[in-house]
């Protein structure tokens, strides 16, 4: 369970382009929820991972995961039980480094890196089944640069890497968002079979509001650091991409866009 | 023949130093410049300990510590006080310099009639008369040679394998669950260490320490790296330290062609900075070019 309590957020604080972002917000997610979060740029959506991974520090509020206040704790300390997917498929990976060294850096996450070494030949053969589920060739490629690879690829990557390891928590950042239709559509399917095979507790952002209502249970839309709309897998499950849009469309007036 | 040995002695000093330089500029990304202050830091520590007595090998070890230690100065200014990359090397570099005076005591100390790893009774003993000339180019060798392959074991471990991910994406270190800062201090650590070790050989086959001897450091360093890695980039088999080490020989041969040529010694650092420019628009314009055939 993942609870904000009271988040305050303010950006430019103490200056006259002072900006109030998140005013007392609040929001639970429980175990194995998986979260889509839609809604307009600068609505606070990717803030809100921001604040969850500790990238960035908020004003005030708790932050508590699984009953302990995480709120103080440094951003690298909080990857330990989460998992994160980026936009730019370059976060995700190591250009330099071979698929294989890749692969390696990710399963030892958890563990100590030491100085034992980096490729431990006997889980190659896993690494190799688990990118040939990709049906992307990268299980021959082992031995390559991973800078070689396409986007799409290094994504599936990321998101193969991101999950190797025992994790809790999965926060995916509008991760299909630089691919082509085709391939944001396998980097999904794949999503979110791992999701359901991994029981990840999963936000996700996007822009995508098909992948919005197809996938997850739980449906959020941000509007202006608020929640505007929170929807349980029933009531997603009823939803069409037009009612969303008519949502969206009406914000958007009222703000006068 | 003798103009040859000299390049290769020096040069293979100097590629130690570039396997330093090699970690901070290719692997970490990192414009370090402590170099410059750290060269000179292993030379003192060396002459400051061997007046002392102490064993020349144990010197290396010495100033290797010393090394390890301006690194780890110039990591936490970098990364925990979050002063740009550049300055926390500079500013490092500029106070080694009385560092390096305090340690050594004065601007010039030699250490001539003292064993050095060159020249002591155990080696005499072991390598035969007839190589003698060559006793010294033997030592830099084993030098160098240990270095490049403890380097090369050290990137293939867990470890290793961390460092080249901070310098390549810092980003995945964090969600790797590790502090990205830390790596950091730790690779600017183990290059300062091999800087200051080449500092430590430099003293001991030069006997003596010369607080200027560091000027340009850095910049031969680079040039070393980028001559190494341009030439060998097709040929993956070839790592990139040993890459490295042959740049730095080569490097080391072009300045003394120069000064064979009619340049005089004072011009050194003249020639070594019009070289580095040289190689600096080399380098840049064969990427220009395989961009334009792209």
């Amino acid at each position: 369970m993942l609870e904000l309590k009271n988040i305050n957020k303010y950006y430019n604080s103490g200056t006259v382009n002072e900006m109030c972002l998140f005013n007392n917000f609040n929001l639970t997610i429980k175990d194995h929820e998986f979260v889509s979060v839609i809604g307009s740029n600068g609505s606070g959506k990717t803030s809100l991972l921001n604040i969850i991974c500790g990238s960035i520090a908020t004003d005030s509020g708790n932050l508590i995961m699984q009953g302990s206040d995480i709120t103080g704790e440094k951003e690298f300390r909080r990857y330990r039980k989460i998992g994160r997917v980026y936009q730019n498929p370059a976060m995700g990976t190591c250009p330099s480094m071979t698929i294989l060294e890749n692969m390696s850096l990710a399963d030892n996450k958890g563990k100590p890196y030491n100085l034992g070494s980096g490729t431990n030949r006997k889980r190659a053969e896993f690494y190799r089944e688990s990118l040939r589920q990709l049906n992307l060739g990268l299980e021959d490629k082992m031995n390559v640069k991973v800078g070689s690879l396409s986007g799409g690829q290094r994504q599936a990557m990321a998101l193969l890497m991101s999950t190797m390891t025992p994790i809790e928590f999965l926060i995916l950042d509008e991760h299909t968002a630089a691919l082509d239709p085709k391939t944001a559509e396998t980097i999904m399917e794949l999503t979110d079979q791992i999701v359901k095979e991994k029981k990840l507790t999963t936000i996700m952002v996007t822009h995508n509001l098909r992948y919005a209502l197809e996938y997850g249970n739980r449906l959020l839309m941000m509007h202006q650091g608020e929640a505007v709309l929170d929807k349980s897998a029933a009531e997603k499950a009823e939803m069409s991409i037009d009612d969303l849009l008519g949502v969206f469309n009406q914000i958007s007036i009222e703000c006068g866009n | 023949m003798s103009i040859l040995l000299g390049v290769l002695e020096q040069g293979i000093i100097y590629a130690i130093m570039a396997l330093g330089i090699y970690i901070t500029y290719k692997i970490l990304d990192f414009p370090d410049l402590t170099a410059d202050g750290s060269f000179p830091l292993g030379a003192a520590v060396t002459a400051a300990v061997m007046v002392k007595g102490v064993n020349p090998y144990l010197a290396l070890v010495i100033a290797f510590a010393a090394g390890v230690l301006s690194g780890i100065v110039t990591g936490i200014i970098h990364v925990k006080l979050k002063v740009r990359d550049l300055l926390s090397g500079i500013i490092v570099m500029t106070g080694l310099y009385s560092v390096n005076l305090r340690i050594a005591g004065k601007s010039n100390v030699p250490i001539f009639n003292m064993e050095t790893i060159f020249d002591n009774a155990g080696l005499n003993n072991v390598l035969p008369e007839s190589v003698a000339s060559y006793q010294t180019l033997f030592v830099v060798v084993a030098v160098a040679l240990a270095s490049k392959f403890a380097l090369d074991a050290y990137l293939k471990t867990k470890s290793g394998y961390l460092l080249r991910a901070v310098g390549d994406n810092s980003v995945i270190v964090t969600t790797l669950a590790k502090d990205s800062g830390f790596v950091k201090i730790l690779g600017l650590a183990i290059a300062n260490g091999l800087i200051a070790l080449s500092g430590s050989v430099m003293c001991q086959q030069q006997r003596f320490f010369e607080i200027s001897m560091g000027t340009g450091t850095m910049v031969i360093g680079l040039a070393s790296v980028i001559i190494g890695t341009n030439l060998f980039k097709n040929f993956s088999k070839v790592r990139a330290t040993t890459a490295v080490i042959i740049g730095a020989v080569i490097y080391k041969g072009c300045v003394a062609a120069a000064i064979k040529f009619g340049l005089s010694a004072t011009d050194m650092k003249l020639v070594t900075a019009v070289l580095f420019l040289i190689i600096l628009v080399l380098s840049r314009g064969r990427v220009k070019k395989v961009k334009n055939n792209a």
